[in-house]
């Protein structure tokens, strides 16, 4: 087996559950809904966040997903988007300012950093629980459906595919490196890394010919054969009509966007 | 449809000018499964390249009824399924299921008959369970399995294999064995395993610095040990080919 981690890949819950059943494309439009009234919701009207919350507990309750599996996905991305959200106290001036030690904190400013945070919060929840309920060979299926350009989902395709295999070669180079003694001490040490990163780029643009020989071999003609034809049935409706129902009032109410 | 190789006088260089194939004869009849053996860097692979049209030499060459360099190139193909050595490179889809429909979806076929062939070629090599899993999730033998289902698919008239055995534990290798010894094709292998070209192959073809230097009756060539060490080949010790059922 390549050295992938499961808590990076596939699906979790019950493959058998409605939710996972869904056809992508009802999933990716459903949950985008969910993002886009999250990014357009001003402060003010908080409960919004609360009902797209509640929304995607309820999903995941439905697909039953463990809270731990959203939660091991979620630690990863999690810290880089509300990372830009813990400086906007100090940086966005405006509204009372409080000292802070040698840092001033603005009203304004918090109040951007708990709504960016929030809106990331909610983006990277529903991103997680898409990919644990559909799998992105699936998401990737259902975007060609929706008329994605071709050549990205090909690209996102080979990526997703050849991942695992760089990240097991680049695992066994690290090794390599460790059992002869390599442990970093300064930059001086860098080097070695550097090497490996040439030698891993190498690996991978002559595993990138031998694919396309892969490819040719099998009558490889340009062009990506078109994956089987999804088919929406009653099911796919009624998950997005009940989240743009559950959502979109609510938004509509809470007034323009802030 | 005549599926023999018949290949006159095929030399190919490497783009750094180092010669792969000097000058090499090969036929091969319909029905007939060869096993090319030969140290690393004996031009194996390129040879195996050059039977499904990915490389293309200066002689004489026809496959499967077709010149790689005049004829159908997608015929030739279809007609020829090549076997890559590192699965890895073979599977490039995200499920096996598309990996294996990729062959017959370039060919043109409906979908009725892609997820015909498909359930079909994946039964074959006993895979039908996985169609549905990343290739990444898969052991080194079941891949190999795989990507022999993603040519199986196409039916081939002749499959070339590129070191089936190569990384497998003995286990998994039994049991492509197995997989293959059922398979009516024309088959050519090129392979390290001395012992699996006894059990596979009737025909054995060595190949030392691109040129064909003994070919014979796989048991005959295997029982020389003189000819076998003069090109850097050896059985394992203690291996006894009177214990291998002839084919």
């Amino acid at each position: 087996m390549s050295g992938h981690s499961p808590a990076l890949a596939g699906t979790a819950g019950d493959p058998a559950s409605p939710v996972h059943r869904l056809d992508p494309r009802a999933k990716i439009v459903g949950l985008v809904a969910v993002v886009l009234v999250a990014v357009t919701t001003p402060l003010a009207a908080w409960p919004v966040w609360v009902a797209c919350l509640a929304l995607l507990a309820a999903v995941a309750a439905a697909g039953r997903v463990p809270p731990a599996a959203v939660w091991r996905r979620a630690r990863f991305l999690l810290p880089v988007v509300l990372l830009a959200a813990v400086f906007l106290p100090f940086v966005r001036p405006g509204g009372a300012a409080h000292a802070l030690g040698p840092l001033t904190v603005h009203q304004d400013g918090l109040q951007t950093a708990a709504a960016v945070a929030a809106k990331a919060t909610i983006g990277t929840l529903t991103a997680v629980l898409l990919a644990l309920t559909t799998g992105f060979p699936q998401v990737l299926r259902g975007l060609e459906a929706m008329r994605a350009p071709r050549l990205l989902v090909t690209i996102a395709t080979f990526m997703y595919r050849y991942l695992f295999v760089i990240a097991a070669e680049l695992g066994r180079m690290r090794a390599a490196l460790a059992a002869r003694g390599y442990s970093p001490r300064n930059a001086l040490h860098a080097g070695a890394l550097g090497r490996l990163a040439t030698a891993s780029f190498l690996r991978t643009h002559a595993r990138g010919e031998r694919v396309y020989r892969a490819m040719l071999a099998r009558g490889y003609a340009g062009s990506m054969p078109r994956g089987a034809p999804l088919a929406l049935g009653p099911a796919d409706a009624v998950f997005v009509v009940a989240v743009l129902v559950a959502l979109v009032p609510l938004r509509v109410a809470a007034g323009v966007a802030g | 449809m005549s599926c023999a190789i018949h290949i006159d006088g095929l030399s190919y260089r490497y783009p750094n000018g180092q010669p792969a194939l000097q000058s090499l004869d090969l036929h091969v009849g319909h029905g007939e499964r060869v096993a090319v053996l030969g140290p690393n860097g004996a031009g194996k692979t390129t040879l195996m390249h050059h039977l499904n049209g990915l490389l293309r030499g200066e002689g004489a060459i026809e496959v499967a009824g077709i010149e790689p360099g005049a004829g159908d190139i997608a015929e030739l193909r279809r007609r020829v399924g090549l076997v890559f050595q590192d699965p890895d490179d073979q599977l490039f889809m995200p499920s096996v299921e598309e990996d294996v429909a990729f062959g017959p979806l370039n060919m043109g076929l409906e979908r009725a008959e892609v997820s015909r062939r498909v359930a079909e070629a994946l039964a074959a090599v006993r895979m039908g369970h996985a169609a549905a899993r990343a290739p990444h999730e898969l052991s080194m033998g079941e891949r190999r399995r795989v990507a022999v289902a993603t040519v199986l698919a196409m039916r081939p008239i002749l499959l070339v294999l590129d070191e089936p055995s190569a990384n497998l534990d003995p286990r998994a290798r039994r049991e492509l064995l197995e997989i293959l010894e059922r398979l009516e094709h024309t088959i050519v292998v090129t392979t390290h395993d001395l012992p699996l070209a006894a059990e596979l192959c009737e025909r054995a073809v060595v190949l030392a610095a691109g040129r064909r230097v003994a070919d014979g009756p796989c048991r005959e060539i295997l029982a020389d040990p003189e000819l076998l060490a003069r090109h850097d080949l050896e059985l394992p010790a203690g291996f006894d080919l009177a214990g291998v059922a002839a084919r």
